[in-house]
């Protein structure tokens, strides 16, 4: 980790490179090791959901590092979005018979469904700020959690969708697609691959918006709100895209993430999902892009790595959590980490490769 | 901000090492030093809010694989067996399968719930794995693939069934409803019940719904089903919300009786819960920890000493599916050292064949047919100072 | 009849909203934080209650005291560990850690208690009244409920209008830089704060456990993530505020789960909460939030 590179390039330009760079060799690596057979069942298993993880962090980031608005609903984006992508590849099986294909289109339809609810939103909440705007979408992703989760029964038959809004009596059973609580019944499509060429594409459209014209408007709506307003920057506008898109971006997460599993129900994509995928960005560096994407990875692999602990897992998991926090934040630690990583710069310094096995 | 960036990243990559490091080891190890053992796996949410199930069908499971252990084994192999966490959530459901894979897994005796048992049934389809699940009831799961088997009621069956009973024994006219919307479980016994419902002699009066968010105030429904006239209030879900609604009817003064499946069993047990107010109630079920029956009592006296607690039906379930396993293996002959294809292929044919004993039966045999379901009579039983009665 | 059974059914209700969004309140009020733990810590306080009824088999009144007296040093406790450390961190950064210490309370409780849910049933008995002729049945908790938390209300204003400490306190929510130069000790007032908010949760356990007698280590996430709605409703940071929010929340789940629909109570709850805050930004009685260039 070199701090310039001798080349002139924009310093964003070049950690936009280097991060896209990182997860190109991250691909490599782990389809090497995996073609090697040494990765374990475990790892396999977790890197459609890390992917999943690092797209949501990422557009997470835009609403919370960027702009600066706190937001707890980010579940609700997501839900929408893999509610609608889902429903959109069940009912297209018999007619884009592509699986390629119909994910891809899938994951439109869910893109574009999450982006209008997050424009709704976002102009529903203009005028709200910072713990007001949070509870606001707090509120958001429990209504759509218990609307699409609960009474939502679509059936599809030769004339369309049918809907019912109430325990799906008035369908037809046998055509019955989603089920309210008992939710969509979803083949599986999602590969490590896919997951790694979305996470690029949307990384590159962050990163471009967050160093375009709009970005830095958007930024200096976060730092200064009134301020930017005096020059003549329509706040509103931008807080609008930046909500919208990173919807978006949810919306498609939504969908990749949703069809790794073969149910897709309401019950997971609660408060508390919301809650993790913002530790990440918090974790990651609020506005840091990368660092919202290697947070994604290690706040996934962790609980599964800390399994060995039986009983005490979720304990130890939560003191993790607090001390992480703490180490990261506290004036204290941050002293203490500049000094320590100063004088390590002194000194030759080579990876973690020395640590110890964590197992 | 780039400093926790830099500390994130090493953190990363010791994680990655030890990751791949970890599963390499580990998994010479699940097929090389274990051959004479079965190696059994086990999923269900230890921690989170549907934890009791999750710890009953460990508990109950770790009871049976001691005693098969010490009376020898399965065919002179040892059984291991291990059980992950998945906190209900079908995306941990499935890590905690892949986890269990790299330890060796051979077998799966899970998972406990039924939306995450669907995703992970997907996964032991794919790979062949024989998956008998004690408690996942919906139909979903067993139909993902033809390795996978149940050893409850599916949820159809029980709520035609109750409503049968209903009907046929005239026990009332008019019948609320009070279930748990955002529950597979619950919501799919209650489609059937209401399918069965329309050729019976008694009128639905009231349908009154909670969810998952809200599962601990019931007053507003109680007080519908008072109003709308219900004499009997159908209750398919589960006991500690069960035992919430008695208590709210009693303290709203109602004349109900209520009627519920296999989940309410529990309901004695429940920690500070007045068990006069479960007098009459009645439940279909194939379990109760009260029987007289030899298996039951030992099975329960075992379960009382090691973990201080009355096992409920998930528990039992779980005991019977470790012994169905023990038997379906007995009936292949097949070995410890065979793949988990081998033996999901084995181990399908011969559990088609067993009519198993077990302490969830009801005193009748089971039995299982090609596509997973059990074959098994609910008995009937009624609430009568503090104990169940059989009710016929 | 049922109509009004059903309004105070939800004043009931509230009143426990209330004296729960109390406790967000005031520690939103004078640290700024949103401290998402005290769910937990009311639930911490339940089990207390309980086990000293059921184990020691202690009066109720003494196991309520007792109750309070163990919340207040574990609100002290977690402030010093978890939160004090951060004080000059983004906002951000001390609720990761309070969902942390959510997180943890939780799980530390599934381990000492077990999962199995507990009835809570520690033999107060409220009894019933008995109005119009049996057609109108009020329960004596609900009485006992409303009248602790006007009770409550009542002290707490009075507390922070007169008492050296309250004002202390009412100087730190304006501003902490110049109350610390008119020689407020901040740091102790905030951890007054956090101590009054966390012998509040122990009271709230009580009354909250009495109407929804089922105690698991996750009871209290939802109640409190409801009054911190209820405290947002009436506008966060004001006491009247989070009597009104929660009296308003409380009637509005129990007339949407009686009159519309039992599923989607919790939607009208939130739906209702948007469309205020549309029109009244900063909730129902919050502060105009200035701006200064």
């Amino acid at each position: 980790m070199k701090k310039k590179s001798k080349i002139k390039i924009k310093k964003s330009t070049l950690t936009t490179l280097i991060t896209i760079a990182g997860i190109v060799l991250a691909y490599i690596i782990m389809t090497l090791l995996s073609g090697a057979g040494v990765l374990s069942n475990q790892m396999k298993g977790l890197l459609v959901p890390i992917c999943a993880y690092a797209m949501l962090a990422v557009s997470l980031n835009l609403v919370v590092g960027i702009l600066g608005e706190l937001s707890l609903g980010h579940a609700g984006f997501l839900y929408v979005g893999a509610y609608t992508g889902t429903i959109f590849t069940v009912a297209m099986s018999d007619i884009i018979t592509n699986d390629i294909l119909r994910f891809v289109l899938g994951m439109i339809v869910g893109g574009v469904f999450a982006a209008l609810f997050g424009l709704l939103i976002g102009s529903a909440v203009l005028k709200l700020q910072g713990d007001y705007l949070a509870i606001v979408t707090l509120a958001f992703g429990e209504i759509i959690r218990s609307v699409l989760g609960n009474v939502m029964y679509i059936s599809k038959d030769a004339s369309g969708l049918h809907f019912d809004f109430n325990d799906g009596s008035t369908l037809n059973s046998a055509d019955i697609i989603a089920k309210g609580a008992q939710g969509i019944t979803v083949h599986r499509m999602s590969t490590f691959l896919i997951g790694i060429i979305l996470l690029i594409i949307i990384v590159l459209v962050v990163m471009n918006l967050t160093d375009s014209r709009a970005g830095r408007a958007i930024k200096a709506v976060r730092d200064n709100k009134i301020a930017t307003e005096t020059v003549g920057i329509s706040v509103s506008k931008f807080r609008l895209l930046a909500f919208t898109v990173s919807s978006a971006i949810a919306g498609v997460a939504g969908v990749y993430y949703a069809h790794n599993y073969a149910t897709l129900t309401g019950t997971k994509f609660d408060f508390n999902f919301s809650i993790n995928i913002l530790v990440m960005v918090v974790l990651g560096g609020m506005g840091s892009i990368p660092g919202s994407i290697i947070a994604a990875i290690v706040l996934t692999i962790l609980p599964e790595k800390i399994r060995f602990l039986g009983d005490y897992r979720m304990v130890i998991y939560a003191v993790i959590l607090i001390v992480m926090m703490i180490f990261s934040w506290n004036p204290k630690c941050i002293e203490l980490r500049k000094t320590v990583s100063a004088k390590i710069k002194g000194i030759f310094k080579k990876g973690g490769a020395s640590k110890k096995e964590v197992q | 901000m780039k400093k926790t960036v830099k500390v994130l990243a090493m953190v990363l990559v010791v994680a990655m090492a030890a990751a791949s490091f970890a599963g390499c080891t580990k998994g010479k190890a699940g097929s090389g030093s274990k051959d004479d053992k079965y190696l059994i796996g086990g999923i269900g949410p230890v921690t989170g809010g549907a934890a009791s199930y999750g710890l009953a069908v460990k508990n109950a499971a770790q009871i049976a694989v001691d005693e098969i252990n010490a009376a020898g084994g399965i065919n002179g192999h040892q059984i291991e067996f291990k059980y992950e966490d998945d906190e209900h959530n079908a995306e941990k459901s499935v890590n905690a399968y892949n986890t269990l894979k790299d330890w060796g897994m051979q077998i799966l005796m899970g998972t406990v719930t039924s939306d995450p048992s669907k995703a992970v049934a997907a996964e032991a389809a794919s790979d062949k794995m024989f998956m008998l699940t004690p408690s996942a009831s919906s139909l979903d799961v067993i139909n993902k693939g033809d390795t996978i088997f149940q050893v409850c009621f599916t949820d159809p069956n029980q709520g035609s069934a109750s409503a049968k009973y209903i009907g046929e024994n005239k026990i009332a006219s008019k019948i609320g409803i009070i279930y748990d919307s955002s529950d597979i479980y619950s919501s799919g016994i209650y489609e059937k019940f209401a399918e069965e419902a329309k050729n019976q002699s008694f009128e639905i009066v009231s349908t009154q719904t909670f969810t998952s968010d809200a599962k601990s105030e019931f007053s507003a429904q109680v007080k519908a089903c008072v109003d709308a006239g219900a004499e009997l209030v159908f209750l398919p879900i589960y006991y500690n919300e069960a035992a919430l609604i008695l208590t709210e009817a009693k303290a709203e003064g109602a004349n109900l009786k209520f009627f519920g499946c296999d989940g309410l069993d529990g309901v004695l047990g429940v920690e500070g819960f007045d068990k006069s107010l479960a007098e009459g109630v009645m439940l279909l079920t194939p379990f109760s920890a009260d029987s007289e029956d030899e298996k039951t009592a030992a099975f329960v006296k075992a379960y009382k000493e090691k973990y201080n607690d009355t096992p409920i039906q998930f528990a039992a379930d779980a005991y019977d599916a470790i012994y169905i396993i023990k038997e379906a293996i007995e009936k292949s002959g097949v070995e410890p050292s065979a793949s988990v294809e081998e033996m999901g292929a084995a181990l399908k044919d011969a559990i088609v064949q067993l009519s198993f004993d077990g302490i969830t039966g009801a005193g009748k045999k089971m039995t299982w047919t090609a596509n997973g379901e059990v074959d098994k009579a609910p008995m009937a039983v009624v609430i009568k100072d503090g104990a169940y009665v059989s009710a016929e | 009849m049922s109509f009004i059974s059903n309004i105070i059914d939800g004043i009931n209700l509230g009143s426990i909203y209330a004296i729960i969004a109390l406790g967000y309140t005031m520690v939103y009020g004078i640290a700024k934080m949103l401290n998402f733990a005290h769910g937990d810590v009311i639930m911490i306080g339940g089990y207390v209650l309980y086990e000293v009824v059921k184990e020691l088999g202690f009066h109720p009144l003494l196991a309520v005291f007792l109750s309070m007296l163990f919340c207040t040093v574990l609100g002290i406790v977690i402030e010093k560990v978890a939160y004090k450390p951060l004080r000059n961190a983004t906002s951000l950064a001390v609720l990761i850690t309070a969902i942390g210490v959510s997180y943890l309370l939780q799980n530390l409780a599934q381990l000492i208690f077990t999962s199995n849910p507990k009835n809570f049933n520690i033999g107060l008995d409220f009894g019933t009244i008995s109005l119009a002729g049996g057609e109108l049945i009020i329960k004596g908790s609900t009485i006992a409920t409303v009248s602790a938390c006007a009770v409550i209300m009542t002290a707490l204003l009075i507390f922070i209008k007169k008492s050296k400490v309250g004002r202390a306190m009412l100087a730190v929510s304006e501003d902490k830089d110049a109350a610390r130069l008119m020689g407020v000790n901040v740091n102790r007032t905030i951890s007054v704060t956090f101590a009054i908010g966390s012998a509040l949760a122990a009271i709230a356990s009580l009354f909250m456990f009495t109407a929804i007698p089922s105690l698991t280590p996750t009871a209290g996430s939802m109640p409190g993530i409801k009054a911190f709605v209820a405290a947002v409703f009436g506008g966060i940071g004001s006491i009247p505020g989070a009597l009104v929010g929660g009296l308003l929340l409380g009637v509005i789940e129990n007339f949407s789960k009686r009159y519309i629909s039992t599923t989607l109570a919790n939607a009208i709850v939130f739906i209702v909460l948007i469309i205020v805050l549309i029109f009244k930004p900063t909730g129902l009685f919050g502060k105009k939030i200035k701006e200064k260039v």
